[in-house]
């Protein structure tokens, strides 16, 4: 990594620079996006000529705040989460030059939507045990399996995959993490409709696709390695967003307690400002892990982020339905929609609540991230466990 | 909007810490504060001498020119993290964060209070703020001591922090003129212990009568001490947060060497959840108890954000911490229910410190205005 400007005066200029040359107003974003980038403006902590500047992680709200002031158009992240959050560090960590020199740029510009082809129907908090196949044929790799849960695969350009390259090797060690084209012919994107109606994940078939080995991301069989640096940048992403004070699930419930002081009674009172506390709190812990990740990458810590951050989104939600009384007796809208992004917080208290179940599902179940923090923060033993040195072809399934 | 709490430990504030812990590790070991707590004397001088008077940490909250350290609310918190994790039986909250923050409210510009502040941050001599210990910020002002018109004081005050080890106290009394704060020796003071739930931080009964009492002169008593017990207050949080993460650390410890039905007890999923949630917790009070200290040593410590900042970092951490003590007693099991264990102390001071300084739902209450939610 090269060393890049670290002062915000450094940045500021650099911003200045950029907005001369390309007037925000008048741009065409997508030129605008590009142009950045190449500033080094994308990242600031990403190395130079990838959209950053080796700068520390921290002085990207230098430049957001900045590019914000001028109304200049933004990458739109929520519609691009699983790139910018999982795809981007792993690519940046594991990949070649040429891989992140093809990449990076288009993926954080949006001009590419990424999606995630982890979680198989028999795979998911025992992930490892996936039966997804990819063959080795020739300078590539032909793969056979099926996905599930996999949110924006219907917009997606590219996913990020893992795949069983061995099953005569024990379950971890035959995996290989690969690049792979969603315009594939045999790539088949059905929508998997969910409990509050709409359809944001899909279930991915995958039948003879094609992949060259030069979209091989890691060494063959290190997949499962690979992984664990998406699924920690995963866990950050989903519980260590910034948000401001009050932001979140919280600010609904929040508006509709001023805005309606007929719905007001004590008991509700006492539990609004309870976890109002909480979420402040959780606030502030995202923070205090942000200031801890300021340089180097995200440690067991985001699991704990994550743990919160269901738990809370669950109580705040259903506290929001029981709040509104007989409007909490109404849905939105049960039409099956397929939504160009991951919403959180959209829509009316009786989506929130019910997506709000997911959060504790999605990216490791708290279940499993209790296991994580018990075994890799506090040092307790591991699950007793038969799978570890047997062959995958020879596990019970 | 409010500034970006900073969150973690400078380099001074880790050398402080292990300054600290060193003196506890040698001077405070489980066994003797036990020893001292049956012997009827918990509060240890030869320990608090030399906290006050070789680290400083009696003067850390009193300006240098004073004779104190000059130091902020961040430095103190980390002191109270280290004496909450030890529940070490000293006059800190009491005389260094309470009194303290009582006289520098005064303004140090009268000699007396100045005084006063450089006898106390030279550990020459403790004090103790004489109001029940559950009383909290915004509470009216305590009207239990009268002001006669020969200056002198008459009235009851109870649960006193620290008060049983004080020379000096500091006395909110109403006279003739209005609320006001007093300086009175405590050998003019009758100063009576009572059998307390808490054995590290027993509080005495106060009675006054007709005691000679010094006037500090406050331009406005009510607000000083209301400054004194929301600072008192986000620091307490701090010594919930060292208790809270002892009970973690040595439940974790213990459960990771104790075995049954031939494994380790800290390896079966039910107590290893239990365990991540409880460290979950802890981390989640050491944000909140962090960014209520940096909100109090920014420069505002009466300010909107601050008073945010230390509600917030109560209403949580009085739960935290009795929660990390009443899971190491279970997670224990019978040895946890034992005298004996050190455990104990620290449920009976979690618990006390529940009520310390405003419930979790008296700071609740408390944020309601500040935030706009009202009832």
């Amino acid at each position: 990594m090269t060393t890049g400007p670290t002062t915000e005066e450094d940045l500021r200029a650099r911003v200045r620079a950029l907005l001369d040359a390309h007037d925000p107003a008048a741009a065409d974003p997508a030129d605008f996006l590009r142009a950045r980038f190449d500033a080094g403006l994308a990242w600031v902590h990403f190395p130079e000529g990838l959209g950053g500047l080796g700068a520390p992680r921290a002085m990207q709200r230098v430049v957001d705040a900045e590019l914000a002031a001028v109304s200049a158009p933004d990458n739109d992240p929520r519609r691009i989460g699983i790139g910018l959050g999982m795809a981007a560090p792993t690519i940046l960590r594991y990949g070649t030059e040429e891989q992140k020199q093809r990449f990076l740029r288009p993926l954080w510009t949006g001009e590419e939507v990424w999606c995630q082809l982890f979680s198989e129907p028999g795979a998911g908090s025992d992930l490892a045990g996936l039966r997804t196949r990819a063959v080795r044929d020739g300078d590539g790799w032909v793969v056979d399996g099926q996905k599930v849960w996999t949110s924006s695969a219907h917009n997606a350009r590219w996913a990020i995959l893992i795949a069983r390259t061995d099953p005569d090797l024990p379950k971890h060690q035959g995996i290989t993490y690969f690049l792979c084209d969603m315009t594939d012919p045999g790539v088949e994107v059905r929508p998997l409709r969910q409990i509050t109606g709409e359809a944001e994940f899909n279930e991915v078939f995958l039948s003879g696709v094609r992949i060259p080995d030069a979209h091989r991301l890691g060494a063959v069989g290190e997949g499962w390695r690979v992984a664990q640096a998406t699924l920690m940048n995963e866990r950050v992403a989903i519980g260590g967003l910034a948000l401001p004070r009050e932001g979140g699930m919280i600010a609904p419930v929040a508006a509709a307690w001023r805005e309606r002081p007929e719905l007001r009674t004590p008991a509700l009172h006492d539990r609004l400002l309870t976890l109002w506390v909480e979420a402040e709190v959780a606030r502030l812990s995202a923070e205090r892990v942000r200031q801890q990740l300021a340089v180097g990458a995200p440690g067991p810590e985001g699991s704990g982020l994550k743990l919160a951050f269901a738990r809370l989104n669950q109580q705040i939600s259903g506290l929001e339905v029981e709040l509104l009384g007989e409007q909490g007796l109404r849905y939105g809208d049960w039409t099956m929609v397929r939504p160009q992004s991951v919403d959180f917080y959209g829509r009316d208290a009786g989506y929130r609540y019910l997506r709000a179940k997911g959060n504790s599902i999605e990216g490791g179940t708290s279940e499993i991230l209790r296991n994580i923090i018990a075994e890799r923060v506090l040092g307790l033993p591991s699950e007793p466990r038969n799978d570890k040195d047997v062959a995958w072809k020879d596990l019970p399934r | 909007m409010s500034r970006q709490p900073h969150l973690l430990y400078s380099e001074v504030e880790d050398d402080l810490r292990a300054a600290v812990r060193d003196v506890l590790a040698d001077r405070c070991p489980p066994a003797a504060v036990l020893a001292r707590v049956e012997g009827g004397e918990p509060y240890d001088p030869a320990l608090w001498r030399v906290l006050a008077a070789e680290l400083g940490l009696a003067g850390l909250l009193v300006p240098e020119k004073l004779g104190g350290q000059g130091g902020s609310a961040r430095e103190a918190a980390v002191v109270l993290e280290e004496l909450g994790a030890a529940v070490a039986p000293t006059p800190f909250l009491g005389s260094a964060v309470l009194a303290t923050s009582a006289l520098l409210g005064c303004g140090t510009a009268d000699a007396a209070v100045a005084a006063l502040l450089g006898r106390l941050a030279s550990g020459e001599a403790t004090a103790a703020l004489a109001v029940p210990l559950s009383t909290a910020a915004g509470d009216a002002f305590p009207a239990s001591v009268r002001v006669d018109a020969a200056g002198r004081l008459t009235g009851a005050v109870t649960t006193v922090a620290d008060a049983s080890t004080a020379d000096v106290l500091v006395v909110p009394a109403v006279g003739p003129d209005g609320p006001g704060l007093y300086e009175v020796a405590a050998a003019d003071a009758a100063i009576t212990p009572f059998v307390a739930l808490d054995l590290t931080r027993p509080p005495a009964d106060v009675v006054l009568a007709e005691a000679a009492a010094r006037p500090l002169p406050a331009a406005d008593a009510a607000a000083a001490l209301d400054a004194a017990l929301l600072a008192g207050a986000g620091l307490l949080a701090s010594e919930q947060l060292g208790l809270a993460q002892w009970c973690l650390d040595e439940t974790v410890r213990y459960l990771g060497q104790r075995h049954q039905f031939g494994r380790v007890v800290g390896g079966f999923q039910a107590i290893k959840h239990r365990l991540a949630d409880l460290w979950l917790e802890v981390v989640s009070l050491r944000a909140a108890a962090r960014a209520a200290a940096d909100a109090m040593a920014s420069g505002d410590a009466a300010g909107h954000d601050a008073a945010v900042a230390v509600h917030v970092a109560q209403a949580y951490a009085g739960e935290v911490a009795v929660h990390a003590a009443e899971e190491a007693v279970q997670l224990h099991g019978g040895i946890g229910m034992t005298w004996e264990h050190p455990l104990h102390l620290r449920l009976k001071r979690a618990k006390a410190d529940q009520i310390a300084l405003g419930t979790p739902g008296a700071h609740r209450a408390a944020l309601a205005p500040l935030l706009a939610l009202p009832a």
